[in-house]
């Protein structure tokens, strides 16, 4: 569980760099992090089993670090440089590390669905017991993909966990406006499985559903849909001045932080207390600080390489 | 060598891959106990079972994706789609997802999908039915393109591109599909992918067509033969990768080059190959290169006005004449 704890507040703390970092203009780009949301990707990836398939999204580094990705060569990619895990050609929403079965994040929104939902198809037509989760948001629910995956999946039993990161806005564009029924869970009933609300800001919630929803999955039940009510406490991307909600509705959130409220939760059961957390902490900070010490240090691609690799 | 129609090569090739690879799946609309619209995949449910010969709901950008996920997961999908105007609805999915995992994730991602398509007009399909868009996808670094003309090549590509690792757009012609042609017995012969085909030897010009327009080039090589003229085809087979070599060879012993194909003209592949022409053998060329192609319309679904758009054996053999005799017109 103390795994869990430093894993988020590697999440916070990196993704905090990656913002100063970008508005210092040290790296270029884009990013889009991922603050507040770190119990859903840490929740959903303790439940997973080594092999399981992960797709994320373009907002994916929490998603990444939750399933082992190495925040020096994450942080080398954001960097532009040659040690980064795609060798500086996708940047902050295409980094992949298919021996953790983390199939990459994404740049285009719900573009990773479908791709997830093939993974699954493949696993149970090989048989492996493995399962596929995709990460998406309450965005990516209104792309046509969503539609479609989630309807093979469903006639096809195939072993998924959708897990819809709700954190109310697209962008700048508050979920209310783009969606009428009050949860996007509700939206499995169409494909024949079930649609769980889960508290996304609750790790150990997270945990226990995605548990039993990867539990049916291999069981030949079929998927399942989990949408994890949470909130992103930073902007959409670098540069957002987030005029579309209040100090005051983020406060509230801030409040109900997710890294907060796992904290508490270790200090009641007795496996935290002040100089733990120091401590924890400091680790904390000091592999995010490695991380950038890295990037810096790292070689750029070279510029002859540039052709390489197009195809297999 | 036996005679098979188009189709029967490619259902051959599909049934030699099943078999000897467990790997290899097809999936898309009604290719099951249908049998496929065009009836490529007929059987195949029956002898593979309806786990690998696997009907899809109507979902292309859907079921597209899933083969994708399936093929970075170790599968090798082959996905039919029926008509290829229908590719439109799966373009995401080919070109930012497929076509660039390679690039970006490296080794580790390995795409090996093929997507099969029936392109092309002649068959009074109308404008959402007919359409030729090989060339959107030679602009996407990551996909191969192949459009066979013949049986032996379109089961020997198909097989080709099956046991490729990358992702292949693979376009069959609707008006091919019953064209008849022999084809080399044995379950490993393939034609590799590249490699682009003599369909006929020639001095006093050299035609450069693919798919259905290699088929009709080499009719009008016939004819124009009878007039005295000796026209070479080349048959491109695969435009990505594209075998510059053989063209650029045939272009320095004729001197004469006309360019003919289905898609409309701006944009369509014929003025990268001409391009690739002027770029490296501009000094051997001995009168402007001509195109044959579509003119920038859609297709009618009316016979007269399909026929009007759609460049033939007719056209080429006039093209070529005037492109031998010296009288060369600018437009088609």
């Amino acid at each position: 569980m103390l795994d869990w704890y430093r894993t988020m507040l590697v999440i916070r703390y990196f993704e905090e760099k990656v913002e100063k970092l970008f508005s210092d203009g040290v790296i270029r780009g884009t990013t889009h992090p991922a603050i507040g949301q770190e119990a859903v990707a840490v929740g959903v990836c303790s439940a997973l089993r080594k092999g399981d398939y992960v797709t994320s999204t373009h907002r994916g580094h929490a998603h990444f670090m939750a399933r082992g990705g190495d925040p020096n060569r994450m942080m080398a990619e954001l960097f532009g440089k040659a040690t980064g895990y795609s060798g500086g050609r996708g940047g902050s929403q295409l980094m992949a590390d298919y021996a953790t079965g983390f199939l990459g994040g994404n740049g285009i929104t719900g573009g990773s669905i479908p791709v997830a939902t093939g993974a699954a198809l493949s696993a149970q037509l090989r048989g492996t017991g493995q399962v596929a989760v995709c990460f998406f948001g309450d965005g990516a629910s209104n792309q046509g993909t969503f539609h479609e995956s989630l309807n093979l999946a469903g006639i096809w039993k195939l072993p998924v966990v959708y897990v819809c990161e709700n954190n109310l806005y697209a962008m700048s564009t508050p979920v209310h406006k783009t969606i009428v029924i009050p949860h996007i869970a509700d939206r499995a009933g169409s494909y024949g499985f079930p649609g769980i609300v889960v508290d996304g800001n609750d790790l150990l919630a997270v945990r226990d559903t995605v548990r039993a929803a990867c539990d049916r999955a291999r069981g030949g039940e079929g998927p399942t849909l989990i949408e994890c009510k949470t909130y992103r406490l930073s902007g959409h991307s670098r540069g957002d001045p987030r005029h579309y909600r209040t100090r005051e509705e983020e406060a509230l959130w801030r409040k109900g932080c997710a890294i907060k409220r796992f904290r508490a939760v270790l200090v009641k059961r007795g496996v935290l207390d002040a100089a733990k957390d120091r401590e924890v902490k400091r680790q904390a900070r000091a592999a995010v600080a490695a991380a950038v010490r890295f990037a810096r240090q790292s070689p750029d691609p070279d510029p002859a390489t540039l052709e390489q690799g197009v195809f297999a | 060598m036996k005679t098979l129609t188009y189709t029967e090569a490619l259902r051959e090739a599909l049934t030699e891959e099943l078999a000897r690879d467990p790997r290899v799946f097809l999936l898309g609309e009604d290719i099951g106990l249908y049998g496929g619209a065009f009836g490529v995949t007929r059987g195949l449910m029956h002898q593979f079972g309806a786990e690998r010969v696997r009907d899809t709901p109507i979902s292309e950008q859907g079921f597209v994706g899933a083969a994708v996920g399936a093929a970075l997961a170790g599968s090798r999908p082959v996905v039919e789609i029926m008509f290829m105007d229908f590719i439109t609805l799966a373009v995401d999915q080919l070109v930012n997802q497929a076509a660039k995992l390679r690039y970006v994730f490296g080794p580790q991602a390995c795409c090996p999908l093929v997507l099969r398509t029936a392109g092309g007009g002649g068959r009074c399909y109308g404008p959402t039915h007919s359409q030729s868009l090989e060339a959107w996808f030679t602009h996407a670094p990551g996909l191969k393109v192949v459009a066979p003309a013949t049986p032996a090549d379109a089961k020997g590509l198909l097989k080709a591109a099956i046991r490729d690792d990358n992702p292949v757009v693979f376009m069959e012609h609707k008006l091919l599909y019953g064209t008849r042609g022999e084809v080399p017995d044995g379950a490993d012969v393939t034609v590799p992918l590249g490699q682009a085909r003599i369909a006929r030897p020639g001095t006093d010009l050299t035609i450069i067509a693919w798919s259905w327009m290699a088929s009709e080039a080499e009719r009008a090589a016939e004819a124009l033969a009878v007039q005295g003229i000796s026209a070479e085809v080349v048959d491109l087979r695969t435009l990505v990768p594209l075998d510059i070599e053989t063209v650029l060879t045939s272009v320095r012993k004729t001197h004469r080059v006309l360019i003919a194909h289905e898609a409309c003209r701006t944009g369509g592949f014929g003025a990268e190959v001409g391009c690739r022409i002027f770029e490296n053998a501009y000094d051997y060329l001995d009168a402007p290169l001509r195109r044959l192609a579509v003119p920038d319309v859609p297709l009618s679904a009316s016979p007269v006005l399909e026929q009007a758009a759609m460049p033939d054996r007719h056209r080429i053999v006039q093209a070529a004449m005037e492109l031998v005799g010296g009288e060369v017109n600018s437009e088609r």
